[in-house]
């Protein structure tokens, strides 16, 4: 495997940009030529509607609402499902009881809860968070589990024979060991996050971009689809470039 | 010899291991001791259960049988007066080399000055006063056993416990490494108790050398080192003296070699 400092990042970013800009070329031009518009619509004419939506104000109207109720959702789940990973963890045999049942809740497709939300909650915004959570969840608690299990035990060890308080353990050694883990779990959860907020609007709701979507498709405005799904995958870039600014802040001793 | 003057003593000690229900037997009926400001090493075939030993001493493991006592008193747990160096130097690596310095000093409750202080005059003393705001990655093999000795060598404790420090090191940094330790450590005069599987590293160093014996572990034989004060680390090899012993302790050693392979 080659080393990715070998490359320039003018070599990187031009490949990049060049790479984008043939996909998205080769859309526009068959467009209408190969294949219909009114099925795959085409770049122009989605850049038009995001313009046309910022004017109107409606870009702003969907989007803030997804991007609260993932944000919302990702912060509850990630907290909740760190310190339950940790807390697991560290509680014998407790988490020997506990942890087939957990599982067991992962394996289910928690995609098919949305309905059950919406018909605990409503249309509103609390049942999607609370699909945002169930969805972001698992993979906090799995991650912090198990990197509270890969720590390593001569650093514990060591720990120890200084005679470290509880407190102590945890800021020099625990915290520091799993910050890869909830990093990285992060990182998956953006996604996670955002699927759940827009799967939940395409069930329920009355605005954001999952309902943007169902709404155009109910019109047979492709052009709306994919103006939606455009805008999810804008979502997912810019919270992603957050996380990799952060981990390059906690990460820089490696 | 009055008791009162040992450090740590080993009296009949047993430990077994469960590990998948099945039980080994890591250490029988050892006895041992390390006096006051003495430096013991134990030599052995790798899997004898010498760092087992040092597992006891330091509180980390308890024995099925027979006690450690440190001081005279018997270590029930991790007492905090023993300060352990790892084969892999067990560095913090989200740590700078001056906070892994501090470490000690900061769960021991100094104020920051006092910390800050004493880091330098360690970092100093090791040759890494220019190098604290690195972290471990950023350091060789011999530089971060150095950064491991300075932490040990900050939390000042009356026995130190070494597993293989220099184990994974090459063979000349570990020669430069362990002349440097020898010098800082006849000047601190605290007790050591220090594994590793190199005869002449063992010599060297030590005022008596332990040989053990493979699976369960045992005590073999005791030789003591004569050999005088302030040693050169490297140069004692070619001493005649140094010389006997080192043949002595091979045959003791391979010996058992032999008698294992029998079995």
């Amino acid at each position: 495997m080659s080393d990715a400092a070998e490359y320039s990042p003018l070599k990187v970013w031009s490949g990049r940009i060049i790479l984008g800009i043939l996909i998205l070329g080769l859309w526009e031009i068959c467009s209408g030529r190969v294949f219909n518009e009114f099925w795959i619509s085409k770049p122009s004419l989605i850049l038009e509607r995001v313009a046309e939506m910022t004017a109107k104000g409606t870009l702003w109207f969907h989007v803030s609402v997804t991007l609260q109720e993932a944000i919302f959702g990702l912060i509850i789940g990630m907290v909740a499902g760190t310190l339950l990973g940790i807390v697991l963890a560290y509680s014998g045999i407790f988490e020997r009881w506990v942890y087939p049942y957990i599982m067991a809740l992962y394996s289910l497709p928690r995609v098919s809860l949305a309905p059950l939300f919406i018909v605990w909650f409503g249309i509103g915004m609390s049942s999607k968070i609370l699909m945002v959570v169930a969805m972001v969840i698992f993979v906090a608690f799995y991650n912090a589990y198990e990197g509270i299990r890969n720590i390593d035990r001569d650093l514990l060890d060591m720990m120890k024979t200084y005679k470290a308080g509880r407190l102590q353990k945890l800021k020099w050694v625990i915290l520091p060991s799993i910050t890869v883990w909830i990093l990285t779990s992060l990182r998956l959860n953006i996604g996670m996050a955002l699927i759940g907020s827009v799967i939940a609007e395409l069930v329920g709701a009355s605005r954001g971009l999952g309902y943007y979507i169902t709404y155009s498709s109910g019109m047979l405005d492709t052009t709306g689809i994919f103006t939606g799904l455009f805008l999810i995958m804008m979502i997912a870039v810019i919270l992603e470039q957050f996380v990799v600014q952060l981990e390059r802040r906690l990460l820089k001793y490696r | 010899m009055n008791q009162d003057k040992w450090k740590l003593q080993v009296q009949d000690l047993t430990v077994r291991y469960t590990a998948k229900g099945k039980s080994t037997t890591a250490l029988e009926h050892v006895n041992m001791a390390v006096k006051d400001g003495e430096f013991v090493s134990v030599v052995g075939p790798s899997g004898c259960g010498k760092s087992t030993l040092l597992k006891v001493a330091s509180g980390l493991l308890k024995p099925a049988g027979g006690q450690a006592l440190l001081d005279g008193k018997p270590i029930e747990g991790v007492t905090g007066e023993v300060g352990m160096v790892f084969q892999n130097d067990a560095l913090l690596p989200w740590k700078t080399v001056y906070d892994n310095v501090r470490l000690p000093l900061e769960i021991k409750g100094l104020s920051k000055s006092d910390q800050a202080a004493e880091v330098r005059r360690l970092l100093k003393m090791v040759g890494l006063h220019e190098f604290e705001h690195f972290y471990p990655k950023q350091l060789s093999g011999g530089m971060k056993k150095r950064v491991a000795l300075a932490r040990t060598f900050a939390y000042d404790p009356g026995l130190y416990l070494m597993d293989e420090p220099f184990g994974p090191l090459d063979a000349q940094t570990r020669v430069k490494i362990g002349e440097e330790f020898l010098k800082i450590w006849e000047q601190v005069g605290k007790s050591v108790l220090f594994i590793t599987h190199d005869i002449e590293e063992a010599i060297s160093l030590s005022d008596r050398v332990i040989v053990m014996t493979n699976r369960p572990g045992k005590i073999k034989a005791e030789f003591d080192v004569t050999l005088e004060r302030p040693r050169p680390f490297y140069d004692i090899r070619f001493d005649s003296r140094f010389k006997q012993l080192q043949r002595e302790i091979w045959h003791c050693m391979s010996d058992e070699d032999r008698e294992g392979n029998e079995q």
